[in-house]
């Protein structure tokens, strides 16, 4: 069964990223996101019979029936997708695939997180009192018993920084890449940003000196090409194909899909110049039998900036090896001559858990719908989204367009 | 003598950490197919073989790919700065996350022969394997 055509995106809400959220518990902002995406696509609750949810913070199991519950849904098909930031992009297919099999006709994709306010954490210079408050012991939690904790952990594999930083330098081993042009990735996202008020960043103006004058966290990533943890939500509404007339919104069609999941540690990647990128890139663009150059939006995950060029290159929008020349020579801005991550990318508009993978998506549906404000892309017909978990560990493509 | 987060040591990786605190490095091997997996595991994900046994690896490899950290990736390590984690590629080709120690981070150099070396970590009787250039390698 082919997915191409087979169910759209119809709705969809978002709460804008913020650096913290209140008291609000994670199952009740999801729940009003939820309401916000139906009452988009002009569904009724009692029309929605399929869940897809994340892990939920706070929630040690039954997610989707507490989910269903809090939202008063009956439904006939609920999941939890776990694909760290490719897990929106894997609800749509998941969705879609759901509906064609017959299991449900209009599914609600959740995604998003709170965020409270921790005590800052210590700088280096703060080194002895960083140690005494975070004895050995604490790190990693005793009942992490995963291979992670036992053969990256103790190296200080520890988060993402480092994992994306091993991939940067490996790739400006084999490749040129300047620090200049990983910079342009997020200066002309920020000028999407600039025109997107629900981003994060959009009242701040952002140089490519800017970047390079950024403290480098780890080499050679500097603090501006690495995304801002933030609070927020996004939900989607998938629909079938013959119920799309009955929503509020045009549709934004999903007309091809990949997935590829490889590894955990990035030291057991199988090969770190061709991965599970391009595999599900590929994937996507086959079924919907278009290719790179027919896509008007490139909506890429870009947890920092070398995963957006490691994406381009192995989507195929550029040749391996000629990301930085491509980025530099083209204006990846909304008016420009290859639209990247019109919402200003999660770099630009923050990163909201699960919901910052699933801001490609709402981009790119909002888009192909027309409702992209002052950012619209003109005449836009097909657009690319781009799901990214863990340290290049699990990967999800997504065409989406316009037409059947 | 450093602070780091502690392996969760498991009855199966015992062996791997006992070789460590004998100044060794053993990986599996599967007795059917011949590869060698890492981390260590109960079954052969090259060919399902449960027949995994410990043989000792060379110890020498190249640097794959490494990160000057700056920030310390967890509070442990805010008097380790900067720290130089690695992805170390072994002669027998298993790749390993890993530290570099005992070079200046100007001479880090992705290709670089390295060879194991065993570090204490603070306070437990465990030994973790990092990795120390090979002078004169070139």
């Amino acid at each position: 069964m082919s997915l191409r055509g087979v169910a759209a995106v119809v709705g969809v809400a978002e709460r804008a990223p913020q650096r913290y959220t209140a008291d609000e518990t994670n199952l009740d902002l999801l729940s009003g996101v939820a309401i916000d995406a139906m009452a988009d696509a002009g569904i009724d609750r009692t029309q929605v019979d399929g869940l897809l949810v994340h892990p939920i913070g706070g929630l040690p199991g039954f997610v989707p029936a507490t989910v269903a519950e809090f939202l008063g849904l009956r439904s006939r098909f609920a999941e939890i997708v776990d694909l760290g930031g490719a897990t929106g992009a894997g609800m749509v297919w998941r969705a879609a695939a759901a509906i064609g099999a017959g299991m449900c006709t209009t599914c609600l994709c959740l995604t998003g997180t709170r965020r409270r306010r921790r005590r800052a954490s210590a700088a280096a210079s703060d080194g002895e009192r960083a140690v005494a408050m975070h004895p050995p012991r604490s790190m990693p939690p005793k009942r992490d018993r995963s291979a992670q904790a036992e053969f990256d952990a103790p190296y200080g594999m520890i988060g993402a920084n480092v994992g994306y930083a091993l991939l940067a330098t490996r790739y400006a081993h084999e490749y040129d890449l300047s620090d200049a042009q990983r910079a342009k990735v997020a200066v002309d996202q920020r000028r999407n940003a600039n025109a997107n008020p629900a981003a994060i960043f959009h009242d701040q103006s952002l140089t490519i000196d800017d970047v390079l004058e950024s403290e480098v966290i780890c080499e050679p990533l500097r603090m501006l090409e690495i995304v801002m943890p933030a609070a927020g939500a996004a939900a989607l509404v998938v629909t079938a194909a013959d119920r799309v007339v009955d929503a509020a919104q045009r549709p934004a069609w999903l007309l091809g899909a990949g997935e590829a999941v490889t590894h955990s540690s990035l030291a057991q990647a199988p090969d770190l110049g061709d991965t599970g990128i391009g595999v599900a890139a590929r994937a996507a663009f086959s079924a919907a039998g278009v290719g790179p150059k027919d896509v008007g939006l490139a909506s890429l995950y870009d947890c920092y900036t070398i995963m957006v060029l490691l994406t381009l290159e192995e989507a195929g929008f550029c040749k391996p090896g000629e990301a930085g020349a491509f980025v530099e020579s083209n204006d990846l801005t909304y008016a420009g001559d290859f639209p990247l991550n019109t919402h200003g990318g999660q770099l630009s508009f923050g990163q909201a858990g699960m919901a910052g993978g699933m801001s490609h998506v709402t981009e790119a549906v909002r888009q192909i719908q027309g409702r992209a404000g002052t950012r619209q892309v003109t005449d836009l017909e097909l657009a690319y989204a781009h799901g990214n978990g863990g340290i290049i560990a699990e990967q999800v493509g997504l065409v989406l367009g316009s037409h059947r | 003598m450093s602070a780091r987060p502690i392996p969760p040591v498991s009855a199966l990786t015992e062996p791997y950490w006992d070789a460590a605190r004998r100044g060794e490095l053993t990986v599996q091997r599967c007795e059917r197919c011949g590869q060698r997996p890492f981390p260590p595991r109960a079954h052969c994900p090259g060919c399902g073989a449960s027949s995994l046994s410990w043989t000792p690896v060379s110890g020498r490899g190249t640097v794959h790919s490494y990160t000057v950290a700056y920030r310390a990736p967890h509070p442990i390590f805010a008097l380790q700065l900067p720290l130089v984690v690695a992805i170390v590629e072994l002669e027998e080709g298993l790749r390993m996350m890993t530290n570099i120690v005992g070079c200046d981070p100007e001479e880090l150099e992705v290709g670089m022969a390295v060879d194991a070396c065993f570090e204490p970590i603070d306070d437990t009787d465990m030994v973790l394997p990092v990795f120390t250039p090979i002078r004169g390698a070139d």
